[in-house]
């Protein structure tokens, strides 16, 4: 008979340490009891979120403990220009003997922010797999379905090289703007939307240049390289590079978000995106390339434009930096709306180059204008008179 | 996606960087180190096409394993002991992890190389993962364990304890200074590839040793993606390397960092892992053993050495001094001795050890009941609250220790301890290497380099000197370590919460002396006071034992 040695492993032990097992002092207490919630309940991406960067102003009792070569240390508030109620009071001293507190939650109005689309780990993966697998499906029905032998030659050049070039604007804003910026904000709030809002933007290139190879491969005639020339040294788009460009190298991390969300965002991407592509696509047998687009479109105007409303409005309404913020943001307007505006008309001669055409230029500049008009008024600004170039 | 179409989808994402023509992108990062442009290939070739659903697979398994731990009562298994120190543990990581994620953008402009910029986007968003299924991690804690106290207060608390600026380290040495000694050497070299494997595995397996499946679910699901970061650090490395002026920057970098990791890391998981179990078994491996395993071999002999052939000057030294410090002068010991020293400046519970864990250790480490066990004997005779204080405050043959200005563990192996004015102050250092480090390595100029992008160590780095001269009951409700009842305390020095009288209150604190901070003091004293001081402290220990009296 052979003989079986008893396996070492760890025995289960029944030790009742579940929840409700007893009652003592905070046997109850199942809440995250160091930040108050914007609403009545704490969400749940609140408890995910709020505190984790932590404040000097809260509960950083011993303060920042490694610096940058000037002695900085975190996140500073005047890394922007702009302020919220309180930024003007100073972090606690410390000193023997002081004690660890700081201020009441939260101290001051930076951390009223929440993310309105409550993006955290869970929702943020489940989003953006959903949208690859659509993006996925949709090219692959079209090339199942051969729809792309329908397009004009006309069409095919359009896409290879116009649609191919704003990849380079996705890519390039989604790292060097904002995945650069989430790491400048004051709370974590802003940091993760922000970091959320560059994965969009790096999903959304990435989503372009795979539909380009897939175009190369599949449609006879489709250069996959014309939207590196485009970009390059197209004249229409170097207005749009220029822009790119500029907004790439501000210092100030809201004024960042703020010229890319609030204003190059509607004046050019929806510009481009909605009133060129999304309405010349089908007109010239694409119905594939609006729903690549499109789900760019959504991510703009549905999810990073909500939560970029929603930071700035506390801005501009803040209860006590309102005025000096609106005449800071006033300062980036007359800065961007310019150079938005005429990165747009330069991309004039698009509207002229397919068979089938497209609304007016002017009609669908002033569309966007319009629409960028509308968030200025959500957000209590004044249009500026730059808009009218 | 096929094998085949990843590769090629990688290499189309390739043509989407490009090079400024109208305008300097803005450089908010300085670095001391160069870099020629160099095509190094991107080591993650991750396409977010296929990223995305992978992470999402990965999320369901999480979640749903989440769910099967609560619907088949998890908890009824879980081992409190174990818990407890998770209250500690869950605190900290979320910091270090979206720290990482803020340190990115360090290297964008810094490291001219955008295909690697790819990769550290994608560690960008998978450390905001990390800490928000970390964070989910604690709430479940939270709502499903017996004891929420702790949980609910981690981020407040965390960030005001005696142990909290320990760990917090982790997190702040990722994000500032010189771009490259905070997100690549540090974070991406020796954090990530070496600790990596003591926190996130071999923890976990310890977590599960002791009913707790969930910790190894997370933190296995976290590991997965910190392998591909281990790749991001290699390729800015090698880049480093190839410039023979980084060299000595990097040497010291290497030091400062690993040096750093090892005080940190080790005292924190070394502790959860030895004295946060319940699991006694002779044949599981003791934290020293691991160590050795995980990142003597793996990291060190592996990894590291390998490198030497490229220039890298690797601190052979200084990995076997940190294997002496663990193995032969107790290091993980003396820790876990502090944390329970101070237990009721903490914010969970610590149990006595027992005569299994005795047991235990004594076979692990021999000679460890001579050193540690009458403290521990006497931590069990204080426990519940009888007319005595608190351990700190009774005659148990222990010294309260100096804190190391450096690392802010306490300066407990005493032999090692050393003093020096640094920026007009006295300071005692846990060692040679971490006096180095604040008067030397964190410097605008190194061996007559000019070094001017080099951070600085800030802060008030001694927790007990904002609290000088305060009692202890106001120190306590202060940090706000106190239940709903207004006054029984968060921390206890035991498990037991059957008997409300068992439990320690304010009121048993108000009798304490005053709290003293040792920094203090040592300014204070004159010049022969102090050399007096030093001579003693190097005689004290192990375990805290005063200096034995001179013959």
């Amino acid at each position: 008979m052979t003989e079986t040695q008893e396996r070492s492993v760890p025995k289960p032990e029944f030790t009742d340490a579940e929840a409700g097992a007893k009652v003592f002092p905070d046997s109850n207490a199942r809440s995250y009891n160091y930040f108050k919630p914007a609403k009545r309940k704490q969400t749940h991406y609140e408890d995910v979120t709020v505190e984790v960067q932590p404040d000097p102003r809260h509960y950083l009792a011993q303060g920042w403990l490694y610096g940058f070569a000037d002695g900085r240390g975190g996140y500073p508030l005047d890394w922007t220009a702009l302020k919220a109620w309180g930024s003007d009071r100073p972090e606690p001293e410390r000193f023997p003997g002081s004690g660890g507190k700081g201020y009441e939650w939260p101290a001051h109005g930076w951390h009223e922010f929440r993310d309105p689309n409550e993006e955290w780990e869970l929702t943020f993966y489940r989003y953006n797999s959903n949208v690859v697998r659509q993006v996925n499906q949709n090219v692959e029905n079209a090339r199942q379905a051969k729809a792309f032998e329908q397009w004009n030659p006309n069409w095919v050049n359009f896409v290879a090289r116009n649609v191919g070039a704003w990849m380079h604007v996705d890519h390039g804003l989604g790292l060097y703007l904002y995945a650069n910026a989430q790491r400048r904000a004051p709370t974590n709030m802003h940091n993760n939307a922000i970091s959320v809002n560059s994965m969009h933007r790096i999903r959304a290139a990435q989503d372009l240049a795979l539909y380009n190879l897939t175009l190369t491969e599949e449609v006879p005639g489709f250069d996959g390289s014309a939207h590196l020339e485009t970009w390059n040294s197209d004249p229409a788009w170097q207005g749009v590079r220029a822009a790119a460009e500029q907004l790439t190298s501000i210092w100030d991390w809201a004024e960042a978000i703020f010229a890319g969300n609030v204003v190059f965002e509607p004046l050019v991407g929806e510009l481009f995106r909605s009133h060129l592509v999304q309405q010349i696509a089908p007109r010239n047998g694409d119905f594939v390339t609006p729903t690549v687009v499109g789900v760019a479109e959504y991510d703009f105007a549905e999810r990073d434009l909500r939560y970029t409303t929603a930071m700035f409005g506390l801005l501009t309404t803040d209860k006590e930096f309102a005025d000096h913020n609106k005449s800071v943001i006033n300062g980036w307007l007359a800065k961007h709306v310019p150079t938005a505006i005429d990165a747009g008309r330069k991309l004039q001669p698009l509207w002229s180059q397919t068979d089938a055409k497209p609304p007016r230029f002017e009609d669908s500049l002033d569309a966007a204008k319009s629409r960028f008009a509308g968030i200025l008024n959500s957000l209590h600004l004044d249009v500026p008179k730059e808009l009218s170039q | 996606m096929s094998r085949q179409s990843v590769a090629k989808a990688h290499q189309k994402i390739q043509e989407l960087s490009w090079e400024p023509q109208y305008h300097t992108p803005v450089s908010h990062y300085g670095t001391d180190y160069t870099f020629q442009k160099a095509q190094k290939k991107d080591p993650l070739k991750q396409v977010l096409r296929s990223y995305f659903p992978m992470q999402e697979e990965k999320d369901h398994r999480v979640y749903g394993a989440q769910d099967g731990a609560i619907r088949g009562n998890m908890f009824r298994q879980v081992q409190e002991r174990w818990l407890e120190w998770q209250k500690l543990f869950l605190s900290i990581i979320p910091l270090p992890e979206i720290s990482a994620a803020r340190a990115m953008p360090l290297l964008f402009r810094t490291v001219p190389n955008p295909e690697l910029h790819n990769g550290q986007a994608i560690q960008m968003i998978d450390e905001v993962r990390h800490s928000t299924i970390q964070q989910n991690l604690k709430r479940l804690y939270m709502n499903n364990y017996i004891d929420p106290a702790g949980f609910n207060s981690s981020l407040r608390n965390f960030q005001n304890d005696y142990c909290g600026t320990i760990g917090r380290q982790f997190a702040e040495g990722f994000i500032t200074g010189d771009a490259i000694t905070a997100a690549s050497i540090y974070l991406t070299i020796v954090a990530e590839t070496a600790f990596t494997n003591t926190l996130f595995v071999a923890m976990p397996a310890e977590a599960a040793a002791n009913g707790d499946y969930l910790l190894p679910t997370v933190f296995h699901s976290v590991q997965s993606d910190e392998s591909r970061h281990i790749s991001n650090g290699y390729a800015t490395l090698l880049m480093a390397l190839s410039d023979e002026s980084n060299h000595q920057l990097l040497e010291r970098d290497l030091r400062y960092a690993w040096w750093n990791n090892h005080r940190v890391v080790d005292a924190a998981i070394g502790t959860f892992i030895e004295y946060g179990t319940k699991d006694r078994r002779k044949d599981r491996e003791s934290y020293a053993e691991m160590w050795r395993r995980w990142i003597y071999d793996d990291y060190y002999r592996s990894y590291l050495v390998p490198l030497e052939k490229y220039g890298l000057v690797i601190p052979h030294d200084l990995i076997e001094e940190a294997w002496n410090q663990i193995w032969n002068k107790g290091y993980v010991h003396e820790v876990a001795q502090f944390f329970a020293t101070g237990w009721l400046a903490n914010y969970w519970r610590i149990d006595p050890m027992t005569d299994k864990d005795f047991e235990w250790f004594e076979y692990k480490y021999p000679g460890w009941y001579d050193r540690y066990g009458k403290w521990w004997e006497n931590y069990n005779r204080l426990s519940k609250p009888n007319g005595h204080h608190p351990i700190v405050a009774e005659n148990v043959d222990y010294v309260y220790p100096h804190r190391c200005w450096t690392c802010m563990v306490p300066c407990l192996v005493r032999e090692d301890m050393v003093m020096d004015q640094v920026d007009g102050q006295w300071r005692t250092y846990c060692h040679e290497e971490c006096r180095w480090t604040d008067a030397v390595a964190f410097r605008p100029t190194y061996q007559g380099r000019e070094t001017p992008n080099m951070g600085q160590l800030i802060g008030k780095r001694e927790w007990e000197t904002l609290y000088h001269g305060w009692n202890w009951a106001d120190v306590v409700s202060d940090m706000g370590y106190v239940r709903d009842d207004g006054k029984t305390m968060v921390a206890q020095p035991h498990l037991d919460l059957d008997d409300p009288k068992k439990l320690w209150t304010l009121d048993h604190l108000r009798r304490m002396p005053e709290v003293q901070s040792p920094n203090v003091l040592l300014n204070q004293m004159s010049d022969a006071e102090r050399a007096a001081f030093v001579a003693d402290y190097n005689r004290q220990g192990p375990a805290g034992r005063p200096a034995p009296a001179a013959s």
